[in-house]
């Protein structure tokens, strides 16, 4: 999952391809269910509590046109409706987040 | 010739992206001090500038993540990043390939570096850049420290790494700037973005202006993710820096949070002796 955000995030080419059919495109990589609908939905609260790396999450939301309050309190629902953050860097800040 | 100039600065996306959202008093003086930054970049009059950053996936991936990297390329890209999101246009930045290998050859000999023919730079780059060679009329040697997907290199081989490049860069006929950038305590592209610890990030510039080798490596990487968050790894770049200039101390320019650039926004240069 982080895979596709990453070459998404840097190449063109995906990008086009993910505007076009990103279903047709996500078939290409390993992904579960709840990946997969978390990535077709757009859905940045989820992907952050699933582990994506806030970086590469961050620069998919801007791919996405989100505005930067939208992303940061999509992040903060996310925690709020899915609990906190599952793997990663990030499920160690847990102190942290409200 | 040598190093002719060393300075640090921040890089966060917010700098140049939401650059309407911040209290212009603070942003504006920011500024000026980035103004005054490039005033001596230029003084120092440079063949070339590495910029020691901390990338953000825009190159390297969990799938080959390298400790240290240099771009070995004639050209740049960049940003990766949606132009208006970070409000910087896309362009070719220009390199010099012939230096960077040298460099590279150099380095071989003390650090196991790795280096990169094709490289496109994201904020990390671009924002100094916007900065300090606005007209990208100087060739940018790009070097990354893995500072986001651990396992990470320990401090004490970012400050060895900057005495490598410090080595190297004596030993080349042009005249070579470095500016580091990076961090300090920030928790970038989470739901703490904006939070800053001043005290953390007053200290650490303490320890950095004085080069103090022993302080500066003396952080383990549990309590710069407690006290300083994620983006609080970045300071090796810093590290770097502080090992290229090492015995000589720094001047800060600048420091004061700005939550929406979710950031301590620094600027400082290191004296090269």
């Amino acid at each position: 999952m982080q895979k596709l955000l990453y070459q998404l995030n840097r190449d063109p080419t995906v990008r086009k391809r993910f505007d076009a059919d990103r279903r047709v495109l996500l078939d290409e990589y390993e992904l579960t269910d709840e990946e997969r609908a978390a990535i077709e939905d757009g859905d940045v609260g989820l992907l952050y509590v699933m582990g994506v790396n806030g970086q590469l999450l961050m620069h998919y939301a801007a791919l996405l046109g989100q505005p930067w309050d939208v992303y940061i309190n999509a992040m903060r629902d996310g925690v709020r409706k899915h609990g906190p953050v599952r793997a990663g860097l990030y499920s160690m800040l847990k102190d942290r987040q409200r | 010739m040598s190093l002719v100039f060393a300075g640090v600065c921040s890089h966060a996306p917010g700098i140049t992206g939401r650059a309407a959202r911040a209290d212009p008093k603070v942003r504006d003086a920011f500024y000026a001090k980035l103004g005054e930054l490039r005033g001596r970049l230029e003084a120092a009059k440079p063949d070339a500038l590495i910029v020691v950053a901390a990338e953000h996936f825009a190159n390297f991936f969990m799938n080959n993540m390298p400790a240290y990297c240099l771009g070995m390329a004639e050209h740049y890209e960049g940003p990766i990043e949606d132009e208006a999101w970070l409000a910087i246009r896309r362009r070719q930045i220009p390199g010099n390939a012939a230096l960077s290998r040298r460099l590279i050859e150099a380095l071989l000999a003390d650090i196991d570096v790795a280096y990169a023919e094709e490289w496109k730079f994201d904020h990390g780059i671009m924002v100094p850049l916007n900065f300090l060679t606005p007209r990208y009329d100087v060739a940018v040697i790009p070097v990354n420290v893995n500072c986001q997907g651990p396992p990470l290199t320990p401090l004490a081989r970012a400050y060895e790494f900057g005495r490598a490049l410090r080595r190297a860069c004596d030993a080349q006929p042009e005249r070579i700037a470095l500016v580091g950038t990076g961090g300090i305590s920030h928790w970038p592209a989470t739901p703490d973005s904006g939070v800053i610890n001043e005290a953390w990030d007053r200290k650490f510039l303490e320890r950095f202006l004085a080069n103090d080798r022993a302080a500066l490596t003396s952080y383990t990487d549990e309590e710069t993710l407690r006290d300083a968050g994620q983006g609080g790894f970045e300071i090796r770049t810093f590290l770097t820096v502080a090992g290229a200039t090492e015995g000589a101390k720094g001047e800060l320019l600048f420091y004061a949070p700005i939550p929406i650039f979710a950031v301590g926004c620094t600027v400082a240069t290191m004296a090269v002796q």
